[in-house]
């Protein structure tokens, strides 16, 4: 799904870099990164997103070389093959729970919002719980609630990847079992590869493999 | 995908409410207000003109030509000073024009209680919607609007208002009889209460009705010296405040009728040499009355409005300035206090052209919003303006 070879990114002006001789990640599989802050965590996940271009070095995912591609293309590939459970990623307060769910559909043109994704969205809300709550508005809903409303968002396009960055990181403990939960399901169901940076270590055990970033902190 | 750009827009403008009608109001406000000014002016412009224009020559006091003007077309509150009913004898025994003089002198219940002859009606095309024109003393016809605002129908009465309640000594009120709705015309004669130039006289206290004194009256048994020797004047004098068919006959003038005071006189010359000789006496006159030419008055009025309005139409292109620039500060800080959302929405594919048409579709439901606003404003400014305007210069 996901092969990294020699990669190397850098933020302008800064100090900071990024270099990942190799990476793997197979399909259906559910990885795990774990490691300091500021060593390049979230920076994977945005060059894996093609967010950011690498300044050397090649990204494979799901079949496509991500660094040959222009931006309005590498924006499509995300649109199409990747859902995101960022922690900054919010609901916005001026829709409701549903709207929210379809929010990614309202504003690309190049997916198509129809009676079928419209149903899906309904029927997501109901899985993770919230088919009562699709009409309410984000802040009356808990913390707990809002996350799994923010992964129904990522899972409605059925993405071939699945990336999330703390997604936990803010909730119960039983609420992050039970997002962690849906995102497994979700990845089972359709064979999506998840990557999952986290701090979480209780939760460590249930992934298929972790991987310390401390060592490609440059 | 326009349709999405204007739902989320939508749902981002109803969901800030406070904020989206604080930018409609101003948007609303910066149309509106040159619009709405100039739409009055022009409306202004043509009540003035056309009023000023079906009205030849006015005889009036020496003094503002302004103030014969609005007294003698609008029955402003700012009267001028009142001449005599000689003086409309003087238009009429000249043989160049037909004297209306007219006494706009007193208010009623905020109206303008009018005091003509007859001719006014037929010279100013009025007739009655309802009931007929006034026929006796103590009768009334009221404007169209002047009906509304009163709320009297023919067949209702209303009491003129004494002009100061602690004068003992003063004019009572009289009681006044409607006997007509005036049909609408567009004119300041729409909010007046028209009467009979004797019932202004009256009102004023210049002739009155009461009952006998005579010592003939009530002392017919006794001998004429005796009779005389009674003759006092009762301190429960009645005055009527009310003109009946029973007591009309009672109702008397003092004093020489040429003395009488009208606030002016319309002169309508025969033809252009009565007017020019009519002028031409009044120029060689040097004594209290002065004759003018409406329109001439109304066009330097007017001149120096749309002056004021042109002064206005500058400071409102600065403020609406200011106010535009104001509201793109406004914008583009609440751009950065949704920092956070554009982020997300960044990752969840939207490109900086959709992030544009977001943005643009706010703009466009605030201005469509703002136009339906301003519009109705306008509306309103049409339905109602002559109205506002004859109520402004009525003040």
């Amino acid at each position: 799904m996901i092969t990294i070879d020699r990669l190397r990114f850098r933020y302008p002006g800064t100090p900071f870099s990024l270099d990942i001789p190799e990476l793997h990640v197979a399909t259906g599989e559910r990885l795990a990164i774990v490691g300091p802050s500021g060593t390049g965590k979230t920076t994977l996940l945005k060059l894996i997103a093609g967010i950011l271009a690498p300044a050397a070095g090649t990204i494979h995912v799901d079949g496509t070389r991500l660094e040959t591609l222009g931006d309005a293309d590498r924006r499509n590939f995300r649109i199409a093959r990747i859902g995101f459970v960022f922690q900054e990623l919010e609901l916005l307060e001026y829709l409701t729970v549903l709207d929210n769910i379809l929010h990614t559909y309202r504003i690309n043109p190049v997916l198509r919002l129809d009676r079928r994704v419209r149903e899906r969205a309904r029927r997501l809300a109901q899985e993770v719980g919230l088919g009562d709550q699709i009409g309410r508005m984000p802040r009356e809903l808990s913390q707990g609630e809002r996350q799994r409303a923010a992964v129904c968002r990522a899972l409605l396009t059925e993405p071939a990847l699945i990336l999330a960055d703390e997604a936990t990181g803010n909730l119960d403990p039983a609420n992050k079992l039970r997002i962690l939960e849906l995102l497994f399901r979700a990845t089972a169901r359709r064979q999506t590869s998840l990557v999952a940076v986290t701090h979480d270590h209780e939760l460590l055990p249930r992934f298929d493999r972790v991987v310390d970033f401390r060592g490609y902190h440059g | 995908m326009l349709n999405h750009d204007f739902y989320l827009a939508w749902r981002y403008l109803s969901f800030h409410k406070t904020r989206s009608a604080i930018l409609i109001a101003c948007l609303s406000l910066m149309a509106f207000l040159p619009l709405g000014l100039h739409a009055l002016l022009d409306d202004g412009e043509r009540q003035m003109s056309g009023r000023a224009a079906a009205t030849p020559l006015l005889v009036g006091a020496k003094g503002s030509s302004v103030d014969l003007t609005l007294t003698a077309l609008y029955f402003s509150e700012a009267a001028a000073p009142a001449i005599t009913l000689a003086e409309a004898d003087l238009v009429g025994a000249s043989g160049w024009a037909d004297p209306l003089p007219l006494y706009s002198r007193f208010r009623i219940k905020g109206q303008p209680l009018v005091g003509v002859t007859l001719d006014y009606f037929d010279y100013r095309r009025l007739a009655p919607a309802r009931g007929e024109l006034p026929a006796l003393l103590g009768d009334c016809v009221l404007g169209h609007e002047a009906a509304a605002a009163l709320g009297l129908e023919p067949g209702d009465s209303l009491a003129t208002t004494p002009e100061n309640l602690f004068d003992l000594a003063g004019v009572y009120p009289l009681k006044l009889h409607v006997t007509g709705v005036l049909a609408q015309s567009g004119s300041p004669d729409d909010q007046a209460v028209f009467v009979d130039l004797k019932t202004t006289w009256v009102i004023e206290g210049l002739g009155h009705g009461h009952d006998q004194q005579t010592p003939a009256a009530r002392h017919q048994s006794l001998p004429f010296a005796q009779a005389a020797a009674q003759l006092q004047v009762d301190a429960r004098l009645v005055t009527y405040t009310e003109i009946t068919a029973a007591n009309i006959d009672s109702f008397h003038f003092h004093g020489d009728p040429a003395g009488y005071p009208i606030s002016a006189v319309i002169a309508l010359p025969h033809d252009r040499r009565g007017a020019t000789l009519l002028k031409g006496r009044y120029l060689a006159d040097d004594g209290t009355t002065q004759i003018i030419e409406p329109a001439i008055v109304t066009h330097g009025l007017l001149h120096n409005i749309f002056r004021i309005g042109a002064l206005f139409d500058g400071i409102l292109v600065l403020v609406g300035a200011t106010t535009l620039l104001a509201l793109g500060l406004v914008f583009s800080l609440s751009l950065r206090l949704r920092r956070r959302e554009l982020e997300t929405i960044f990752l969840l594919g939207c490109s900086r052209a959709t992030v544009f048409k977001l943005v643009v579709a706010e703009l466009a439901l605030l201005g469509l919003a703002s136009a339906i606003l301003s519009g109705a404003l306008l509306l309103a400014v049409d339905h109602y303006g002559e109205s506002w305007i004859r109520q402004f210069l009525l003040s």
